[in-house]
Formats: structure tokens, sequence, C-alpha cells
């Protein structure tokens, strides 16, 4: 438990709402660019969006028969008109949305089994995607909306959990059930890896980058939360490079707080606030402290929901407009938004 | 399965009586707890995926070995396969898993694990079977689920 009258903190994580509508497991919550729709993805092979009508948040769309099997992820391109599904059936679609509605307009087949993730970089012209195949592709996006593959990148030994890119710069990261978390980037007409980033004792589920991309986020199966830092080469602090790339360096480990596996984590670009989904049903919110050093940074845990959902929760995401709103979804079928207060 | 047997020969073990029915389990002002029995039961009936004979019969799965915390609302089994290569093991758990996610209220945590030093590739089983998304895409493949609900079936006349 956590002492307020100590720590002077007043923060909560308030419910606003709670979306029913899926017939199994939500796996993924993605909230589009200008942070006006919510995209589920679930076991019950259908997506769900979801937008705001007068004061509520009520269900838009349902897109189906698009996938066969469980849909993993759902990810937005930086312009909000397509969304990308990652589904257990090996295949990623592409969603177009036109006039409010959505249109299946591809579908992109090459793994060999379950895509876990999909992401688009930041330009909207390639696109990423990972699977239990232990590949990473990248996939380019041409102007007549064909996607070709450009590379298949075969680095982890085992499972690739999830994908995402810098928020500014064509650089990917993916992390796995091999333990490891790498980058990637374009090296004269290929994709390479550039870094491999070991310290975490068991499957990464998650990794993003903060707002400016010189840190990373990452959490697991070893119910640990790490940050990383990026230490460019010739950087002040002497940690050792290699020709043009950055060395990245565990900064900072988060133990102790988690019960079980922590299977997503959230770093809001607006608010600096960190929010964990974990196999304990519980959301947790962490801020770095003032004051706090680059090299060696604190974080507090600012506040908690015990018992979040009825079953472990799997994904949370922040609102990229408005500020301190998280949506969340679990094994219980339920999606909940919350508002941060008391900041 | 496969002509060739990992362990041909496995020792064969007494199985346990029926559960007594109890005055108390009968009684519906007693709030009825789930106990290591209860979850054990659950268990002790699979079918071994090679041989014609239950886990509990193998000793693959004992009382003992059946751990329920109510009030965190934890489960852990640990199974012990007959010998350390089985080849079988991951099968087994999951089985062991599928029944415990099927049959217990969804607010138990489940940990299905090899007992410690039983297994060559302990770790590795370990893992697998606490992987939930694994866990999941390994249920939508059919011809899995097919092999681990005949494990999970009923034996005729057995």
């Amino acid at each position: 438990m956590i002492d307020y009258s100590v720590t002077g903190y007043n923060i909560m994580l308030e419910p606003v709402c709670t979306l029913d509508g899926h017939q199994e497991t939500v796996w993924c919550v993605a909230w589009n660019p200008s942070g006006t729709l919510l995209a589920s993805s679930s076991s019950d092979k259908t997506i769900r969006i979801w937008g705001q009508e007068g004061d509520h948040w009520v269900c838009k769309s349902v897109l189906m028969e698009g996938h066969q099997r469980t849909i993993r992820s759902v990810a937005w391109s930086p312009c909000g008109n397509y969304l990308a599904s990652a589904s257990f059936d090996a295949t990623t679609g592409i969603w177009s949305r036109k006039e409010g509605e959505f249109e299946c307009i591809a579908t992109l087949e090459g793994h060999e089994n379950e895509v876990k993730s999909v992401a688009w970089a930041p330009s909207g012209s390639l696109l990423a995607t990972c699977s239990r195949d232990k590949s990473v592709w990248i996939w380019e996006v041409t102007e007549d909306e064909e996607y070709e593959c450009a590379s298949v990148l075969s680095s982890h030994t085992q499972d690739v959990k999830y994908v995402t890119w810098h928020p500014t710069k064509e650089m990917l990261a993916s992390c796995s059930y091999d333990d490891t978390i790498k980058l990637y980037k374009e090296e004269i007409d290929d994709w390479t890896c550039c870094n491999t980033l070991q310290s975490h004792q068991s499957t990464v589920w998650k990794v993003c980058f903060d707002k400016t991309g010189s840190r990373l986020l990452s959490c697991g199966d070893d119910k640990t939360l790490k940050i990383w830092q990026e230490y460019p080469p010739g950087n002040p602090e002497g940690v050792v490079t290699v020709g043009s790339d950055s060395a990245w360096k565990c900064v900072c480990t988060l133990s102790g707080y988690f019960n079980r596996t922590v299977y997503n984590v959230d770093w809001c670009h607006t608010s600096g606030l960190i929010a964990t989904a974990g196999g304990d049903d519980a959301i947790c919110v962490f801020r770095e402290e003032e004051c706090s050093d680059k090299n060696q940074p604190s974080f507090s845990l600012v506040t908690t929901v015990a018992k979040a959902h009825l079953q472990d929760v799997n994904c949370v995401a922040w609102n990229p407009k408005t500020p301190g709103l998280l949506a969340s979804c679990s094994d219980d079928r339920h999606i909940k938004l919350w508002q941060i207060t008391g900041l | 399965m496969s002509s060739r047997l990992d362990n041909a020969n496995p020792i064969i073990y007494q199985s346990q009586e029926e559960r007594e029915i109890l005055p108390e389990d009968e009684d519906d002002n007693i709030e009825d707890k789930v106990d290591s029995r209860e979850v054990f039961d659950l268990i002790r009936c699979i079918n071994d995926p090679e041989h014609p004979l239950t886990l509990e019969e193998l000793n693959v799965v004992e009382n003992d070995r059946v751990h329920v915390n109510n009030e965190e609302n934890r489960v852990q089994v640990e199974f012990t396969p007959t010998i350390p290569h089985c080849s079988m093991a991951t099968l087994i758990g999951l089985s062991i898993r599928v029944k415990l996610l099927r049959s217990l209220p969804s607010r138990f945590k489940v940990d299905v694990v090899i007992t410690p030093g039983s297994h060559a590739s302990e770790d590795a089983v370990n893992k697998q079977l606490a992987d939930k998304e694994r866990v999941a895409a390994a249920l939508e493949n059919s011809h899995l689920l097919e092999v681990v609900n005949q494990c999970l079936s009923k034996r005729k006349n057995g």
C-alpha cells in the first residue's frame, strides 16, 4: 500500500466507463492519432471501433470476416485513415476508413504462423509485423496502396511478441520470448539489427519509446519494468558505442510492484506517465521523480488500481490528445476507460 | 500417437478412493471453498497421451502437489513426467491447464509446472505452459485441440 500522506500524491485513476461487446478475450486497444476513436481486437475474431456520442462511448462499427482466428493486435496508420490487424491466422489485414466505414483492402501473407503485432512507421510508408515464426517483416507501402515485403529480419531466436517504431526516425524495435529487445535500421538498401538489449530474465512482452525516442520502456514475464537510455556516439558519459550506432543501457529496473507477468506498458507522450497492465488484474501508474538523474533515473508508483479487471489486463493505451485518458482491456472481455485526476 | 513409446513399461499406482461426502458438504449454509482435493479430482482422470491409463495411475499428478490459495485466487499444480526425457510433457501440462481453465472459476490464476528436478527440459516446458498467448494459439490449432480433448475425454469402459 502507498501512504499518500508520505508521498504527497493524490493522483487517482478514476473509472470513466466500461465498453461491452466482445465475446471473448480482448487483447489490444489502440487510439487513432486524433484520439477520437478506439480500436479493439479480440479472440472473437472481430475488431470493434469505439467513439464518443455526446457524453457516451459507443461501438461505432464491428469489423468482421477479416480473420479466421484470434486478432492479436491492431494499429492505426499515422494519418488515421488505415487500420492494420495482426492475427493468429498468420495474416495481417489492412483496413481503409472512408466516410466512417471500414473496408478490408489487403491481406498480407508471408508469416508461417501467428502474427503477434503490427506497427506503422511515422512516415506511414513502412509497416512492420512479427510472428511466432521468429521473424520480423518490413513492408513498403507503395503509392497505389500495394504492400511489398522489403525485408525479413531473423535476428530473434524465438517467438517475436511486439514491434514498434521510433517516434521520429526510421528505427524499429522488437521484443521476444528469447528475453531480448532488438533494434533495427536501414543500411544501404537493407535492414539490419544494430542493437540487442539484454537484461530481462524472461519473455519481453512489450517495448515502447518515450516522446523523444531517446528512451525505451520494456516489461515482461520477469515481473519487471525496465527503462533504457540511448547513448549516441561521443556521449559525454563515456558509454562505449560501436560505429555510428548508439548504445542502449538499462538505467532503471522497477520490480516488486507486480505479482505476475507484466503484459503491457504505455508511455504517455503528453503527460510522461507510465501505465502498466498485468496478469495480476492490476493497472499501475508510474511517474519519473523531479530532479531524476538521466543516467540513474528514479520512478515512483503514483497510483494503482488493484482489481482494474476481473482477469488479466492485456493492454493499456493512453489517449494521444486527452491528457490522462487511459484505455485498458482484459481476458474478462471488457474494455475500460479511465481518467487520471489530481495531477 | 507414435509407434515407439517414450516409456513402454510405466509403473502403475493405486488410485485414490472417491471423495467422501461429508454432511457439511451438503449444508448450503457453509461456504464451500475450492480445495486441493477438488482440483485434484478435476485432473486425476485426465488420460495419459501414450498409455491407456490416467495421470493419477501413472503418478503424474498427486493430491499433495496441488496447491490452492482461495484468498489470493491461486491454483498451482506440479506434475511429474514418468521419465526425465518424456516428449509428452508439454502436451500433458497443456491438458491439465485446459482442464482447469474450463472447470475453475475465472477468478483463479492457474500455474501448471513440472515438479522441480523431474524433467530434462523443465524450464523450457514451464515457460511455454506459462505463455498465455501460445496456449491460446495452440487451442486454435484444430489438430492439437483434438489431441488435448482426447486426453480430457472420459475413457470408454477403461
